[in-house]
């Protein structure tokens, strides 16, 4: 609604009314109202958000405690359109006041703030989910966690205020759970469940795909149950969290950060809340800023900031260090996808990191091929950022584009004018950085960058230039026995015709002499 | 014996003896383009340059060498036993071919017209006859032919069909002919051989009307040829002003093709001169025309480099140059627009008296 610009104190009233009903708007209102952005505007997609953000957060849990991860994940029918969906973990458990904090308040999070490969962003999925569930069941939110072996298991059952973003804890029982530690949360609400494509078993499957380390388990509202197995029983190695690197910093970050530091002087607030600026080049930047290196930073006036941001456009740093990453590996990628699927040939590889404005990143892509994958269709496409499946918005996604700008048909692949290549293949591509640029919120497409572009093509050139070698040489045994074929067809062929012509040939002795001719002259 | 049984036996006993000696046999077959013809206006037809390509049994040549072998054998069978098949009959014969069958008439046509072109030789004389229509006529010509029972003589009056019109058979070899006529005129569409039918042109004017309906049959080519050999009589022609009806049409009829180069010293009618519709015409005659397609454009570009006949013609690279000008092609029924019997009455009786100036 726009409110007209007037002086008249009868509408400027209205004007007062309306912003104080603002003020009292609560983040969780906020999302009721809103709930399309996080992935809640449908009855499908809401159990796979749920089941998304959970195994997202049970699976950070657990590599951050060094355990191997074991999860399932259930969807168990109450009525017709209602599921309790839960989803269990073996990992470190949590204490009881964070508990209210971590499934109930919407915006809280340990990894918001930092900088390193985390799966979740933002830490707002698992309690929208909650909140989603109380909105349409009015049920309350059962959690089970256990810390440690010689802890009891604790069962709690959470209510969401909506209006004051404050959870509260209704109940809180100790309980038997076989578990030594871990964590269950089980969420009722109103959904659907499906099969097929952008479903929560091919979520399941994807997410076995990135994290071969994971022992996943799904049981399906029938009762069904698939397991994935691990391919690996070591952890991933853990991403190091790592100050921001000063090439493509924004001023608006700079000014924050500058405000926040707990740095004396400009020189040591360069050298210690970035990474790759030393003392040396911390002194120059100032200088080119025009900027004493011992000025206070929360004295930095605006202006002075841009210049400070300019000297550091214009100066050349060191890449940023790519510990930060954890990427799966080409020989790990490669046995997990042999797992998921039935294929002739197998490729995957792992590029070197990159920068894009700066954050590290850096592009895994694999590439499956024949066996039994479906012959007429488009490509499958899988895309992971961070070890996470994106499933929605393939069209807008980084990855599908540089895929379908890619030439495949020197790869050995159909393809027609710049769509996805068709035939018998699985490509898969994984990005992972400090912080993977999503179009949106609902953090299901990546960005364009042209440095993540360039990357992202070349990995999966470098997947199809295997493939293309796979199938030349496939190609070539082809022909070796349709050749072969041909000569049983056809030179019986040229012996009945002789003998039709000139009668008295012997037919045998032609298809003998023929064979044998045309064999020697093969080889 | 026959001509052609000695050389499909010659040619299977070359293959046998090479199979049995162990090496490679090869089949010799002239390059049928027009890239291989020699063409001078004094001999009057495409003749061969001699370019020829040796198809040698490979793995990768061996089907089309079996097809080859098995199509020499059905010939021999039918010149033996002095009968005939059809194209499309041949074709269907290649169905007990078991692996060696042809899936469409199309690849029967081609293997068929490779041992035509490596005898040297006229279909029908391996016994294989087309089944497509020779052409239309009408006017002053009586055919004598032969009665298919009795053998007796048969004088067919081309004058006597009314509003229809005789057929030449797909053989013409036999026929006679006795005529008064000055001259043939050989039409391009059968819309305009009706117009001119149906109001008696030929008794007007005198001639001899023949309907190609489009490019010429290998029958209807020969029985021009024939009749205009035989009568001493000048043959001219009459189709669209596009690329097609002055190369595909009338060249084609005047001096033979590319692909049949071998049989052209039979088939061309080297008297023929073009009548038109010339796209001088198109001017002169205010004649309503549509734009040339991107394949006429196309076509004309091809002709002008690569024809050797319109490269030993200068009238007819002018010609088409003024069309290419122009950009305008024209129909033989735009001459409609002056009135529907302008053609006869105004048009071909203009032209008729200026033969000095038709297209060679």
């Amino acid at each position: 609604m726009q409110v007209k610009l007037s002086d008249s104190p009868k509408e400027m009233n209205h004007a007062i009314e309306q912003a104080k009903k603002q003020q009292s708007i609560s983040i969780s209102e906020f999302f009721t109202k809103n709930r399309h952005l996080l992935g809640f505007d449908n009855p499908l997609k809401a159990i796979s958000t749920t089941i998304k953000e959970g195994v997202d957060n049970s699976l950070d849990a657990c590599e951050e405690s060094n355990i191997l991860p074991e999860i399932i994940v259930e969807i168990k029918p109450t009525t017709k359109d209602r599921f309790i969906v839960s989803i269990e973990d073996n990992g470190p458990g949590i204490i009881k006041e964070q508990v209210p904090k971590i499934f109930g308040k919407l915006l809280y999070g340990s990894k918001f703030h930092k900088l390193s490969q985390t799966r979740g962003q933002q830490g707002i999925g698992i309690s929208a989910a909650a909140l989603y569930g109380q909105l349409t069941t009015g049920k309350p939110i059962k959690v089970i966690s256990r810390i440690g072996e010689h802890k009891p298991a604790r069962s709690y059952e959470l209510h969401l205020d909506t209006k004051t973003n404050e959870p509260e804890i209704t109940k809180d029982i100790e309980t038997e759970w076989t578990r030594n530690h871990g964590t269950r949360v089980a969420i009722e609400m109103e959904g659907k469940y499906h099969r097929g494509k952008r479903s929560v078993a091919e979520y399941i499957k994807y997410t076995a795909v990135a994290n071969p380390h994971a022992k996943l388990t799904l049981i399906e509202p029938d009762g069904s149950k698939i397991e994935y197995q691990r391919a690996t029983n070591q952890l991933p190695v853990k991403a190091k969290e790592i100050k921001p690197h000063p090439d493509g910093i924004e001023l608006g970050i700079l000014i924050d950060m500058l405000k926040g530091t707990s740095s004396r002087t400009l020189q040591s607030f360069l050298t210690t809340e970035f990474s790759r600026i030393g003392s040396k080049t911390a002194k120059q930047i100032c200088g080119e800023a025009n900027l004493y290196p011992n000025a206070r930073p929360s004295r930095i006036a605006k202006n002075e900031a841009d210049n400070l941001l300019q000297a550091l456009r214009n100066t050349k740093f060191i890449a940023p260090q790519t510990d930060c990453l954890s990427p799966i590996g080409e020989d790990l990628l490669e046995r997990s996808l042999k797992k998921e699927f039935d294929a002739d040939f197998f490729k995957a590889v792992t590029r070197t990191a990159s920068v894009y404005r700066g954050n590290p990143f850096k592009v895994e892509a694999a590439i499956a091929y024949g066996g039994s994958l479906e012959k007429d269709s488009p490509a499958e496409i899988i895309r992971f950022a961070n070890r996470v499946p994106l499933q929605y918005q393939k069209s807008a996604c980084g990855i599908t584009q540089s895929i379908s700008k890619t030439n495949w048909k020197q790869y050995g692949l159909q393809q027609s004018g710049s769509n996805l290549p068709n035939g018998p293949v699985v490509i898969v591509v994984h990005m992972s950085s400090v912080w993977v640029p999503f179009t949106s919120e609902s953090k299901e497409a990546i960005a364009h960058y042209p440095e993540i572009i360039k990357e992202l093509k070349l990995a999966v050139q470098e997947c199809g230039r295997d493939l293309g070698k796979y199938l030349r040489k496939q190609g070539k045994e082809k022909d070796e026995a349709k050749k072969l074929s041909y000569l049983e067809k056809y030179v019986p062929v040229i012996g009945e015709a002789l003998n039709e012509i000139l009668g008295n040939v012997n037919e045998e002795e032609i298809t003998r002499n023929l064979k044998d001719t045309l064999e020697r002259s093969r080889k | 014996m026959n001509e052609v049984l000695t050389k499909i036996k010659d040619t299977a006993t070359r293959v046998k003896e090479t199979i049995n000696k162990k090496k490679k046999p090869e089949l010799t077959i002239p390059i049928r383009s027009l890239t291989n013809v020699n063409y001078d206006p004094k001999i009057g037809y495409f003749e061969l340059k001699g370019a020829k390509k040796k198809r040698e049994l490979t793995v990768n040549t061996i089907k089309s060498f079996a097809q080859s072998l098995k199509m020499m054998g059905l010939s021999k069978q039918i010149v033996e036993t002095k009968d005939m098949a059809t194209k499309r009959e041949a074709y269907y014969v290649s169905k007990n071919w078991g692996d060696a069958r042809f899936k469409e008439q199309r690849e029967s046509d081609s293997v068929m017209d490779d041992v035509e072109a490596m005898f040297m030789v006229n279909r029908e004389q391996l016994g294989f006859v087309p089944e497509e229509k020779g052409g239309d006529i009408a006017g002053q010509l009586t055919v004598i032919d032969k009665d298919q029972n009795t053998g007796e003589e048969l004088k067919i009056d081309c004058t006597k069909f009314g509003s229809g019109a005789y057929s030449i058979p797909s053989s013409v070899e036999h026929l006679g002919f006795e005529t008064d006529a000055k001259f043939i005129l050989a039409i391009e569409t059968a819309g305009m051989f009706q117009r001119l039918v149906k109001h008696n042109y030929w008794k007007t004017a005198n001639c001899i009307l023949i309907s190609m309906g489009g490019v010429p049959t290998r029958a209807c080519r020969r029985f021009i040829r024939r009749l205009a050999d035989d009568k001493k009589l000048p043959v001219y022609v009459f189709t669209d002003g596009d690329p097609y009806g002055y190369m595909s049409i009338y060249r084609t009829l005047k001096v033979g093709s590319g692909n049949a180069a071998h049989i052209n010293k039979f088939f061309c009618v080297p008297q023929a001169s073009f009548l038109g519709v010339t796209p001088e015409d198109i001017q002169k005659y205010k004649l309503p025309t549509h734009p040339l397609k991107d394949v006429d454009k196309k076509k004309i570009k091809d002709i002008i480099k690569n024809d050797p006949f319109v490269k030993q013609h200068r009238e007819w690279r002018l010609a088409l140059e003024k069309m290419q000008k122009g950009g305008q092609r024209v129909e033989q029924q735009a001459l409609a627009a002056h009135g529907l019997n302008f053609v006869m009455e105004t048009y071909l009786p203009e032209k008729i008296k200026e033969v000095s100036k038709f297209l060679p």
